[in-house]
């Protein structure tokens, strides 16, 4: 929240205070003002936290450790079909929303570690190459397993999941208030949403102000001075790769909830660069920047995307470039762009990770001695 | 005179090269310990051997009575040995007093549940840790630059935040790769000033050094090391008058190569 405070224009050096509120109160509006641009750009908002999640969790791992992980995304699909075997027809079970997500966070944890032991000793590009290979091989795994035994529904993916139900309080009903008051399901999904990204940065700062994270930044500027003062490297990774996985894992959750429908295709490569891409965008290394870079990328394609159409049917009679190309198109034009521009990325990591307070009490205390 | 560290046979060989063979020294508690010998000689060698960073083809280390793991630095930190590096391996991204901070790593134990929680062992570790590490930049004379982004800061300050670092592990042993290397002669005289606290306080310093006159002056003891061979070893004086070492360092005699 601090980061995200700093990080406001102007307001955020001068009046801390007001820029915390100021951030606050956005975030409780925004539905209600993306809703006069009509229903479906809630939902877009809905995404919009989703991909903050999913970022926050990457930039664990590639920002605070410095293990570039181009798979990600292997373990949101983890946690979306842990949600939908345990909460939809497919194989009748459906167990209680609670129960579901430490599983789906633990099932991506386990992913997560399997993961991170063949790669513990690659560092780089290698890395990068084994872990686009395991994010493939998890989606290969949910298009395929249909076969001799249906597992997964192959590529027809698993329908009718159930919706989060928060103590008998089902999250896809419209609340319906006297004769002509409704507050949508998409509203009550998106406060949901914010509620786990706000928890998210909270336990995601507590990382990293911690000695765990100092182990990560340690480890990340050079490996074998981490070794040298006494870090054991092998658990730190691991470590990364594990919690980075159950943000993952807890966004694929809700994912598969909030859907209601899941399939392969959903996670495919082309997502895990998306986040990734949001992540270096914002800032590597940094909250914030996780924050705001998958708030614009998941934003800005949708807002293009709705001018666009229309646009080149004026212009042309019909539609050049289909959105879907059209959004990769931007991604790389935005990421061309930042290159050029903020090579650090939009918002650039602090190089201070410790306790403020902390280091101005003990300076204070010697001042006064 | 207690011994705290006994190297027994130690080899290492890479592909071809013999970097150490049969190296046996003894290092007594609170001394300082002087490693030299020519360039190539296995000095780094046998530091990266000690600290776990290579494993040895041969020997053993004992330390404090029991023998020491091999090639897992973690452990070998946490039984007391801390080291520093001939070109300086500080983390860059992080502050002065953050890295001392890392440093500390070893000697705190709070784990994710304790971090997320934030309970409050965990609460207190993080301050003690703070204070501690402030106390250390002190100690080495930096802590106005305990804000400072550690890359920007001088090479003088980076050697002594290097140092600090490794205090931060709790050491008893604590082994120093060429600390002089680049440094003017004021620079010079303020770490020996520094080594000799470090002594003073109870910590025992083992020290590769190519700076014959901060060797000589600081020293109790020297073993100096040619080809991988341990060649001499004594108090620096003899050491110094010794024909072997002599020809070690300017050629000629019957270790003429």
């Amino acid at each position: 929240m601090n980061e995200l405070v700093a990080a406001v224009p102007w307001l955020g050096k001068r009046n801390p205070t007001a820029a915390r509120w100021l951030i606050i109160i956005v975030a409780i509006a925004a539905p209600f003002i993306a809703w006069q641009f009509g229903r479906s750009w809630v939902r877009i908002l809905d995404f919009a936290l989703l991909y903050m999640m999913l970022a926050l969790g990457l930039n664990l791992v590639v920002g605070f450790a410095g293990l570039l992980d181009l798979g990600y995304i292997a373990f949101y699909a983890v946690g979306a079909y842990t949600f939908a075997f345990l909460a939809s027809p497919h194989f009748g079970i459906h167990l209680p929303f609670w129960l579901i997500l430490p599983l789906g966070a633990a099932f991506a944890a386990l992913a997560g570690i399997m993961l991170g032991f063949p790669v513990l000793r690659l560092r780089g590009d290698y890395l990068a190459i084994v872990t686009l290979g395991f994010g493939e091989i998890v989606r290969i795994f949910m298009l395929n397993l249909n076969y001799p035994v249906n597992i997964t529904n192959g590529p027809q993916g698993i329908n009718m999941i159930d919706p989060i139900v928060l103590f008998g309080w089902d999250l896809s009903r419209n609340i319906r208030i006297g004769e002509d008051f409704t507050i949508n399901s998409l509203f009550l999904y998106y406060y949901f949403f914010l509620a786990a990204v706000a928890a998210s940065i909270l336990f995601i700062q507590r990382l990293q102000i911690s000695r765990i994270g100092r182990a990560w930044a340690a480890m990340r500027d050079d490996e074998l001075a981490a070794k040298a003062i006494g870090i054991n490297t092998r658990n730190m990774k691991l470590l990364a790769f594990a919690l980075g996985a159950t943000f993952g894992g807890v966004a694929g959750c809700l994912f598969g909830a909030f859907q209601g429908f899941v399939s392969p295709e959903s996670f495919s490569l082309m997502e895990s660069i998306a986040v990734l891409t949001m992540v270096v965008f914002g800032g590597m290394g940094n909250i914030a920047g996780a924050v705001v870079g998958a708030f614009a990328l998941a934003l800005l394609p949708e807002i293009l995307r709705d001018v666009a159409v229309p646009l080149q049917q004026t212009l042309f009679g019909h539609v050049l470039l289909d959105p879907e190309v059209l959004r990769m198109l931007l991604l790389s034009l935005a990421m061309i762009l930042m290159m050029l521009l903020r090579p650090a990325g939009m918002i650039p990591a602090r190089a201070r990770y410790c306790h403020d307070h902390h280091l101005s009490n003990t300076l204070k205390r010697e001042a006064a001695k | 005179m207690i011994t705290l560290l006994e190297a027994r046979n130690i080899g290492k060989r890479f592909g071809g090269l013999q970097a150490l063979s049969d190296v046996s020294l003894t290092i007594h508690k609170g001394e300082v310990y002087g490693l030299i010998g020519p360039n190539g000689a296995g000095k780094t060698t046998f530091f990266n051997v000690l600290t776990g960073a290579y494993t040895p083809d041969g020997g053993e280390f004992v330390f404090n009575g029991s023998e020491l793991p091999v090639g897992k630095p973690h452990k070998i930190v946490g039984r007391g040995i801390a080291r520093t590096f001939q070109n300086i391996r500080l983390f860059r991204d992080l502050t002065a007093l953050e890295n001392v901070m890392a440093g500390h790593h070893v000697r705190t134990k709070a784990g994710v549940w304790g971090v997320l929680l934030q309970n409050r062992f965990t609460r207190e570790e993080e301050r003690l840790t703070t204070e501690r590490a402030y106390e250390l930049l002190r100690y080495v004379g930096i802590e106005r630059f305990a804000d400072v982004v550690s890359k920007n800061l001088s090479y003088g300050d980076q050697r002594r935040l290097e140092i600090a670092r490794a205090l931060a592990t709790e050491p008893q042993l604590l082994a120093l790769d060429e600390p002089a290397a680049g440094m003017n002669a004021t620079e010079t005289g303020q770490l020996k000033l520094l080594i000799d606290q470090i002594r003073r306080d109870g910590i025992t310093v083992m020290l590769i050094e190519h700076d014959v006159k901060l060797v000589m002056g600081l020293c109790d003891r020297v073993a100096v090391l040619d080809f991988g061979r341990k060649i001499a070893e004594d108090v620096p004086a003899v050491v110094q008058k010794d024909d072997a070492v002599i020809a070690a360092y300017l050629g000629g005699g019957k270790h003429a190569h």
